[in-house]
């Protein structure tokens, strides 16, 4: 086994112009991955806060006894897609319209009779966030004997059950595509790599060393590439980030798990070309 | 040890490398294989240590039948024989002594019997003295004894030689061609491919001749000639 590193950490003192030459090739394949994980990592952030707002308001008829609301606020709190259920009585809607339509200020001042009615706004779990399982929602709060009538905004939920579908086309294609490039641009390297030393391996395999003892210092020395390559494409994705978060709009970064996931994909995909190729 | 039993060789592109070829060899035999450049002396070889597939006919080398020998099997054959060639095919960034122990650390030696193992064969070759030195620091001679050491140093059971003198001057060619005798005499089989009949015709050894892919003549079994190999 230290053979093996040995000469793994050989061929990097031996070559070191064709071993950086491999590592920042790689790095820079994993950087456009890299990228566009980060376009994908936002787009997903900003569909996520736009379906935050995603809320089913049943208004409940003048004169529902507290207790029915209560327990009716218990029994939805209890569906599998409810997060939270709550109860905006007459006096508290008008407050906050009160506050929130300062234009209308002085006419709501005015008003004798308070003319919203109570409701129950109903706030869905994240994965229930789209058009199919609020109307499924919606459907069930119009069955309760005291809602009188229920409001979502249903071009709006279908409107952004479309754009999600998109946005998980698009990434999936233009992310599957980034990717197989990568693999063949590593792929090409670490050719490169074998074929520098294809004298080495013929005289290796004449002294009657095995495939595996042959192929092991390559593979390590391919996950170590790849490693390299993923966490300077990783820098370099962090510093595209801090740009665009300076002077674009505010971005958001991969988490720790997703920028493991880049150097991995590096690793994984030098070693898998060097079994190839060796 | 080494036998061939009617082989025949077909050329990827067509056409035979070599035609129904048998012969046999025997433990500690020293053995010149002759013949001119294209006659089919280095297929003969590359059989032997299974670079390339036989056609038909039957090759058994050290107990190895060469036919159903499996890829994975053929290290084990390799480490079995000493391979030298007209090339030298040393690793120019290893010195002499790290080229001769990279033979034994590939089959997995214990790594403190290595570098005893590695001085003792560079002594039989001569070459003690130099085993720090990189192969563009030695000599053409030089350099093959480094190959032959780094063939030795398994302690293999027969020696092949590909021309081994074939890029030496006459002086090298003679200290080579005496290590060569040497190491038989101390009961390695050798067979050496050669198109130098001055060498053939110096010493008592067997000889082989082939022609066209055709084995034409055989010391062993054939009547002797005046002019050994006509070429």
């Amino acid at each position: 086994m230290n053979l093996t590193i040995r000469e793994a950490l050989l061929a990097f003192r031996r070559a070191p112009l064709l071993s950086t030459l491999s590592v920042t090739t790689i790095a820079f394949s994993l950087f456009v991955v890299g990228l566009f994980g980060l376009v994908a990592v936002n787009l997903q952030d900003a569909l996520r806060g736009v379906a935050e707002r995603v809320e089913i308001v049943a208004y409940l008829l003048p004169g529902t006894p507290i207790e029915a609301i209560t327990l009716g606020e218990k029994d939805i709190e209890a569906f599998p897609e409810v997060q939270a259920a709550t109860y905006v009585s007459e006096d508290s809607a008008l407050a906050r319209a009160r506050s929130e339509l300062v234009e209308f200020r002085d006419v709501l001042q005015e008003l004798e009779r308070n003319p919203l009615p109570a409701s129950i706004e109903v706030k869905l779990k994240p994965r229930f966030r789209n058009a199919e399982h609020v109307n499924e929602v919606a459907d069930r709060l119009r069955g309760f004997g005291f809602v009188d009538d229920v409001r979502f905004g249903r071009d709006w939920v279908e409107k952004l059950d479309r754009l999600r579908q998109i946005a998980a086309a698009v990434g999936l294609v233009v992310g599957a595509a980034f990717a197989v490039v990568a693999i063949i641009i590593i792929g090409t390297t670490i050719r490169m790599a074998v074929l520098q030393r294809s004298r080495e391996i013929a005289i290796m395999r004449l002294v009657g060393a095995t495939d595996g003892f042959i192929r092991r210092p390559f593979l390590l020395q391919g996950a170590i590439k790849g490693m390299l390559g993923g966490l300077v494409a990783i820098g370099l994705s962090f510093g595209a980030y801090l740009l665009i978060n300076r002077w674009l709009i505010h971005a958001a970064f991969f988490s720790r798990l997703q920028a493991l996931a880049v150097v991995g994909f590096g690793s994984a995909a030098s070693v898998g070309r060097h079994l190839r190729r060796v | 040890m080494i036998k061939f039993t009617n082989v025949f060789k077909a050329f990827p592109k067509g056409g035979l490398a070599l035609k129904d070829v048998s012969f046999h060899i025997a433990k500690g035999e020293f053995v010149f294989l002759t013949g001119h450049s294209g006659a089919g002396k280095s297929t003969v070889l590359r059989l032997i240590f299974a670079e390339e597939p036989v056609t038909s006919g039957e090759v058994r080398v050290s107990g190895f039948g060469l036919a159903e020998l499996r890829r994975r099997d053929v290290p084990m054959l390799r480490r079995r024989l000493g391979i030298v060639f007209q090339d030298f095919r040393l690793l120019e960034d290893r010195t002499a002594e790290e080229n001769v122990a990279f033979a034994l650390e590939v089959t997995g030696a214990r790594r403190s019997s290595i570098a005893a193992r590695v001085m003792r064969v560079l002594t039989q070759v001569g070459l003690a003295a130099k085993a720090g030195a990189y192969p563009r620091e030695l000599s053409g001679g030089e350099q093959q004894r480094v190959a032959i050491a780094r063939a030795l140093v398994n302690e293999p059971t027969v020696l092949l030689a590909d021309e081994p003198t074939g890029n030496l001057d006459e002086r090298a060619t003679r200290g080579v061609f005496q290590l060569l005798r040497d190491i038989n005499a101390s009961g390695t089989a050798v067979l050496m491919a050669t198109h130098d009949l001055d060498l053939v015709r110096q010493a008592p050894y067997r000889v082989i001749e082939l022609q066209e892919g055709a084995l034409v003549y055989d010391s062993a079994v054939d009547e002797p000639r005046d002019q050994a190999a006509s070429p």
